[in-house]
């Protein structure tokens, strides 16, 4: 049905994609699986047009749909499943499932009553048959999902491709999608699921092709890919290690933060629920878990930049009502995922206003430190910080969020998107805080290999929830298998 | 909760609204039939600017630009070649270029985004100014431009004629924004990417939208000229006036098409109504809008909607 070869798909100087091939045949479904960044996604969005690809071939049933915009190559057969959409709030449930059916002519006046029959029945299919009348801003999180996948089937798409099926969903909810997906494969149609990991669509796919940093990197059924060398060394990295430091004697203190029974939502997504964690002063706790675990979203609820219910504690005080800037005033930085450098200004001038609560001296001292700890920003001090390399800029995001004289350092996703050698460099670095400073750190990381080796203890993060707590020398036997 | 006894009230508001409108010339002044006649064109503006930011998604700054060819075309015909061709085909030609001018505004609408293309309606709005400043002898410049002929002089038949050609018009856009065009013009504005996805050209629908946008506006304008016999940068071109059919279109509700007239009406109705009170008067209907725009951002009728929801 569909086969992709050769696909490279270039952002600037940024290879998304590189040399991809699979092939999906009729009532086949494929998993594309992958951690962050690894082009999931970018393949995924190329095969419906909504990229073009900088080389390569898109076969769908022997004619070449590559590089034709989207709306035709929908036409052709293919519909995909947004992760997230905005539907039109102001019509019904019925008149959103219609507009999908709607053909794509300028004559068209009015509906035909056959287009209400049809899609009533579509939302009968998925679902929705309760609540045709409703408007989305009243529906559950589960039904809008719903509502995405009854837009996508409306024009019997022979491909159907699907983002993250499961982000977000209970588990009843979870069953009843594997089902509606399963049926599609019952009818003949071929399916790609694209999630970050085997396990989520273990259940459902034939097979699965597993990518890494834009490459196809295995490929086979679900139980063969986890048992695959190279998809372990992805996730869980090569060897598992850790540096062992002096244990830290925490008993009986009262930790310095206190999460208890944090919750979040996102309009109707909850995407924290219920978790607790605690920080010791000087500790370095690691918190791993995939993209859309909820991590950032627990670090901004500490930050004080998303509401939530539930209480954290800092230094014995409660942070309910506190803005973000008490809260980082409080010693509490957040360096985010997203570094958030000032793009137009100096490697130099980006780390003086983190440090502008200094006094001079103070600053010119912690300024020295830093150029000492990262070295290579002292041979950048006058270049822009939006030229700078991507691990350049995550070294200055850090180094900025120290010069703010943080007591807890809560670092997001510091390796995403950077080669190997980068990692090494702030693995040292945080080596160096680790044994230096009293600094205490709340690391958030999808790289366990990067995590492990610094954390004296770790939290593993699930569909917003903590579904484990240890120490880094039981992860490889405890919960390792769960993580593929 | 639907009870068999009560009638759906807009098909009823919309036959009371038309009879008083048709009406009024028998009972009513002269002077706020020129009012309205004026106030009906400003509707006509908001409801086009209405369909392509409420549903298209553009955000267009520029509504004179393309008012302003309209008008301009239709009266430089008129002033260099009356009486040899009727008004009629100035007000048609009038309309034609607003459309070129429509689709010459689709192409970086198409590429760029957001306060970006915002930026250029903007810019063309000044690049047309600058035009008819610099070109005076044929624009009449920054004195106006005069034109022998006018519809009529006739203070009702010029209301007639305006509110006639808001009712038609209002018909027309309101029918569209509810067609199947409407809403795939709608769901375009929102998330192109999955509109696109879904199998729809959404460079088409867009321009489609720009083109009747376009067309009504510079109707519109043409026919504006020939009730007022004049036209002049500040009352068709100027960024203020633009930014007085923006205010109108969000006070009335946008994505309403209706509530942009109704916005209109209000608009110049206040103004007119605190006139006595000089310069305070603008100041005093901009503190309003802002008013609506900061708690009502929904406007009018999304007020009216939401009473009736609550209720």
């Amino acid at each position: 049905m569909l086969e992709v070869r050769g696909l490279t798909k270039r952002f600037g100087g940024l290879v998304a994609v590189k040399d991809l091939s699979f092939s999906i045949r009729g009532g086949e479904i494929l998993g594309l699986i992958g951690p962050n960044g690894s082009g999931k996604s970018t393949a995924m969005r190329t095969v419906m047009g909504v990229e073009r690809p900088t080389a390569g071939s898109i076969l769908l049933e022997g004619h070449e749909i590559g590089g034709l915009p989207s709306h035709q190559v929908a036409r052709r057969g293919v519909g995909l499943v947004f992760q997230h959409s905005r539907p039109l709030n102001r019509q019904t449930v019925l008149e959103n499932i219609k507009v999908a059916l709607l053909p794509d002519r300028l004559t068209m006046i009015f509906a035909s009553a056959e287009v209400d029959a049809q899609a009533r029945a579509i939302a009968e299919r998925v679902g929705l048959g309760a609540v045709l009348q409703r408007k989305p801003p009243t529906l559950p999180f589960a039904d809008l999902r719903r509502l995405e996948l009854a837009k996508a089937i409306a024009r019997h798409p022979k491909l159907v491709l699907v983002d993250e099926p499961f982000a977000g969903l209970t588990a009843s909810e979870v069953a009843a999608f594997s089902e509606l997906i399963a049926g599609f494969r019952a009818e003949g149609r071929a399916v790609l699921l694209v999630d970050h990991n085997v396990k989520g669509v273990s259940a459902l796919v034939d097979r699965v092709v597993a990518m890494y940093l834009g490459e196809w990197i295995a490929e086979g059924s679900a139980a063969d890919v986890m048992r695959d060398e190279t998809v372990r060394r992805v996730y869980l990295g090569g060897a598992l290690t850790r540096v062992a430091r002096g244990s830290l004697d925490t008993s009986g203190r009262t930790p310095a933060l206190q999460v208890d029974d944090v919750e979040v939502r996102y309009g109707k997504a909850l995407a924290v629920q219920g978790v607790s964690l605690h920080v010791h002063e000087g500790e370095f706790v690691s918190l791993v878990g995939l993209n859309g675990a909820g991590k950032t979203t627990l670090f901004n609820a500490i930050s004080g930049l998303v509401p939530h219910n539930g209480s954290v504690r800092w230094a014995g005080a409660d942070l309910a009502g506190a803005t973000p800037a008490a809260i980082a005033r409080g010693g509490i930085v957040q360096c985010p995922e997203t570094r958030e450098l000032f793009g137009d200004m100096t490697v130099r001038e980006n780390l003086e206003l983190g440090g502008h609560g200094l006094d001079d001296a103070e600053r010119a001292q912690r300024l020295e430190w830093l150029y000492d700890l990262f070295a290579i920003l002292r041979d950048r001090e006058r270049q822009i910080a939006r030229t700078l390399s991507g691990g350049e800029q995550q070294m200055l995001a850090i180094a900025r969020a120290l010069m703010m004289k943080p007591k807890l350092l809560i670092l997001d996703e510091p390796t995403l998107g950077l080669a190997p050698v980068i990692l090494e460099t702030l693995s040292k670095a945080l080596d160096r805080l680790r044994s230096t400073t009293r600094l205490t750190v709340l690391l958030g990381e999808q790289n366990v290999t990067f995590a492990l080796p610094h954390a004296d203890r770790l939290y593993v993060m699930d569909h917003g929830k903590i579904v484990w707590e240890g120490l880094p020398e039981r992860f490889e036997a405890e919960v390792a298998d769960n993580y593929l | 909760m639907r009870s068999v006894l009560r009638v759906s009230p807009l098909p009823l508001a919309t036959l009371v609204v038309l009879l008083l409108g048709v009406s009024l010339p028998f009972v009513s002044s002269g002077y706020v039939l020129g009012l309205l006649t004026v106030a009906f064109y400003t509707a006509v503006f908001a409801m086009s600017w209405d369909l392509l930011f409420g549903f298209a998604g553009e955000v267009n700054f520029g509504p004179t630009f393309l008012i302003g060819l309209g008008a301009y075309t239709a009266g430089i015909l008129d002033a260099r070649l009356a009486p040899h061709v009727a008004i009629w085909v100035c007000v048609l030609a009038g309309a034609v270029m607003a459309v070129v001018g429509g689709v010459l505004l689709a192409l970086p609408a198409l590429r760029v985004r957001g306060p970006y293309f915002g930026l250029v309606t903007l810019v063309a709005v000044l690049i047309l100014q600058n035009v008819v400043v610099v070109f005076a002898s044929l624009t009449g410049g920054e004195i106006g431009l005069s034109v022998p002929d006018v519809m009529s002089i006739s203070a009702s038949t010029n209301y007639w004629i305006a509110f006639g050609f808001m009712v038609v018009s209002g018909a027309v856009l309101f029918g569209l924004s509810r067609s199947p065009i409407g809403l795939v013009l709608e769901a375009s504005g929102q998330d192109a990417v999955q509109a696109g996805a879904l199998g729809f050209n959404v460079a088409k629908h867009k321009l489609f939208a720009f083109i009747v946008s376009a067309f009504f506006s510079g109707l519109a304008g043409a026919l504006m000229v020939f009730y007022m016999g004049t036209a002049s940068v500040s009352t068709f071109i100027d960024i203020s006036v633009g930014v007085q059919i923006i205010i109108a279109a969000v006070l009335g509700g946008r994505r309403t098409v209706i509530g942009a007239a109704i916005g209109a009406v209000f608009l110049i109705g206040m103004g007119e109504l605190l006139r006595p009170l000089g310069e305070l008067a603008t100041l005093l209907v901009s503190v309003m809008a802002l008013f609506v725009v900061l708690f009502f951002p929904d406007g009018f009728l999304g007020m009216l909607q939401g009473r009736s929801r609550g209720g």
